[in-house]
């Protein structure tokens, strides 16, 4: 069997079930709403594992599914090595959003990555601390971080709510997932203009375990045919 | 991964090596107090650390490195000279590469003399050397001080030297910076927010730790330093001349010779070099084969000030530098509370040597 990891709930499901629906690959729940188990149609061999779309990177690097549907940007942020580990088969265009750094809009001195540098050093020697930045982000913001050669800061782990923590001060800045940017702006905050971590979208990934049985491997050369792929 | 005993016991030859130069055996413990420690390493052994909270002790981090505990050690006696080896595990995550080991051993020698540092470095260098003897091993070396030194003396204000002190461990921000610097060039939104009667007009909300006074005075800094001269291309031409120095030692010198006639802020840094080059000799290094490069040490640890050297296999450039060490006397004087001490040392990973010996 080929295991087709999908997330178990929620709109990231349901376009999850038209995009392949659209393909000629029916996927549906099977038995009662509360099962995480599913069907699928039009594709004999495949078999629908239904999974949080924050395990479905560890699911696939384990080889437990053989494929799945998350946001690109969990697999950067779960998986050491990515690349070595998963394959991108396809974006799909829905579930985007954009991995961001924002800062107070009061800071109308901090526009771009140089400037919260410099104002992460004059943020230390003032209060003696190195400036927090809040995220559920680690890999991915420190990455970014150091390729920029930004100094003087900290993270924060925030699993929720992040917008918050400026207002609260437990943190000075944040780097977080916004679509529109709307919700960051209701919380008094900007993003950078050269802010941008990672464009994330949800795409299907196939892992790259070289224990594939060769009916597995057939059934995702047909798979991939009937999705167009 | 339990230590195999071959290590052990190459851990503890090179530990007997070290002590017979008259070097006390220190431990240091494995559960080390975060806060202060972490701030003193660079970006690289800060992210790689395990930390762990302790509910008496607050944040604690699994010792990522002796240099620092030693120090501490040593700041609390008041012997002078005093030499330190030390063996054990050391623990860093690894992010990018799993077959690299997470928690490994390593050998180590402290010096701290400040008689004569070009003798210590040279003493560091010769001795880790002579633990490593027969293996097929290149050395690197490098001078953090006399980057620091040219920055140090560039024509230009104190916050800008300021910003690029405190990026000589990160090369592209170091270098942005210095273009920057170098081309006056005013980017609109900055020069609109430089020039607004009110920059807090369209501000919102004031919201967090970092005051509308910090923003204000940053804005104050901004405003200094569009109104400072451009640094000179000369000047930049020289720095981009010492960071892309590659040469043996003995040429080096030469080179940055040259450079310091028409940069004399970089003059004492290089009398330092060649007192260490003659230390060196005297010791047995070859200095006229010896590679010496402008750059060398600025990814690593950024507590080292002055000299840097590493070995690495000469046929297995994907294995991490056999050993490593440095001149860190700016660390022993924020550990000291006021009392500094210069400082320089090395540590050898026993397992590396071993596995290149087997080649």
């Amino acid at each position: 069997m080929l295991k087709l990891g999908v997330p178990s709930k929620g709109r990231l499901m349901e376009k999850t079930f038209d995009w392949f629906g659209a393909r000629g690959v029916t996927l549906r729940k099977s038995g009662s709403e509360r099962e995480y188990a599913g069907a699928v149609d039009g594709v004999d061999g495949v078999e629908l594992v239904l999974l949080s779309a924050g395990e479905i990177p560890r699911e696939l690097a384990a080889g437990n599914i053989q494929l799945g549907v998350t946001g690109s940007d969990l697999v950067r942020e779960k998986l050491v090595n990515w690349g070595s580990r998963v394959t991108e088969l396809a974006p799909m265009g829905f579930g985007g959003a954009d991995l961001v750094i924002a800062v107070p809009q009061g800071w109308v001195d901090v526009d771009t990555l140089d400037d919260l540098d410099a104002a992460a050093a004059a943020f230390r020697a003032r209060h003696g601390f190195r400036l927090r930045i809040a995220t559920k982000y680690h890999r991915l913001v420190r990455e970014f971080l150091r390729d920029h050669g930004v100094a003087d800061y900290q993270l924060i782990d925030s699993q929720g709510a992040t917008e918050g923590t400026v207002k609260n001060e437990t943190a000075e800045a944040i780097a977080d997932i916004t679509s529109t940017g709307e919700t960051l702006r209701a919380n008094g905050l900007k993003i950078l203009s050269d802010g941008l971590i990672h464009a994330s979208q949800a795409t299907l990934f196939r892992g790259k375990r070289s224990d594939w049985s060769d009916v597995q491997r057939k059934t995702l050369k047909t798979l991939l045919n009937t999705l167009d792929i | 991964m339990p230590t195999s005993p071959a290590t052990l016991k190459e851990a503890r030859r090179l530990r007997d090596h070290f002590a017979a130069q008259g070097a006390v055996v220190v431990k240091a413990d494995v559960l080390q107090p975060a806060d202060l420690l972490l701030d003193l390493y660079g970006e690289d052994i800060r992210a790689r650390a395990y930390l762990t909270a302790d509910p008496l002790r607050g944040e604690m981090v699994l010792r990522p490195d002796f240099t620092v505990p030693v120090v501490q050690m040593h700041m609390e006696t008041d012997a002078d000279p005093a030499r330190y080896t030390y063996s054990g595990k050391v623990f860093r995550k690894q992010e990018t590469d799993e077959n690299r080991a997470n928690e490994f051993v390593q050998t180590g020698y402290e010096v701290f003399d400040g008689q004569n540092p070009a003798a210590a470095d040279a003493e560091v260098f010769a001795v880790i050397a002579a633990g490593l003897a027969g293996l097929p091993l290149r050395a690197a070396t490098g001078d953090i001080g006399v980057l620091m030194a040219a920055v140090k003396g560039l024509r230009t204000t104190e916050d800008r030297k300021a910003a690029l002190m405190r990026h000589i461990w990160r090369p592209a921000r170091f270098r942005a910076l210095l273009r920057r610097y170098g081309s006056g060039h005013v980017p609109p939104l900055r020069a609109a927010l430089l020039a607004a009667d009110d920059p807090f007009a369209q501000a919102g909300p004031d919201i967090g730790l970092r005051s509308r006074e910090e923003v204000t005075s940053r804005i104050a800094a901004l405003r200094a330093d569009a109104a400072a001269p451009p640094l000179s291309s000369d000047e930049i031409t020289l720095i981009d001349a010492i960071l892309g120095l590659r040469a043996t030692s003995t040429d080096a010198l030469s080179m940055l010779r040259d450079i310091a006639v028409d940069m004399p802020a970089i003059g004492s840094a290089v009398r330092r070099m060649e007192a260490r080059l003659n230390a060196l000799s005297l010791r047995g290094i070859d200095i006229d084969t010896l590679e010496f490069e402008g750059s060398y040490g600025r990814t690593s640890l950024e507590y080292y000030d002055g000299f840097v050297f590493g070995f690495y296999a000469s046929d297995r450039p994907e294995l991490p530098p056999i050993a490593t060490g440095g001149r860190y006397d700016a660390l022993t004087a924020r550990l000291g509370q006021g009392r500094a001490v210069p400082a320089v040392g090395g540590v050898i990973r026993p397992d590396l040597a071993l596995e290149v010996g087997k080649c």
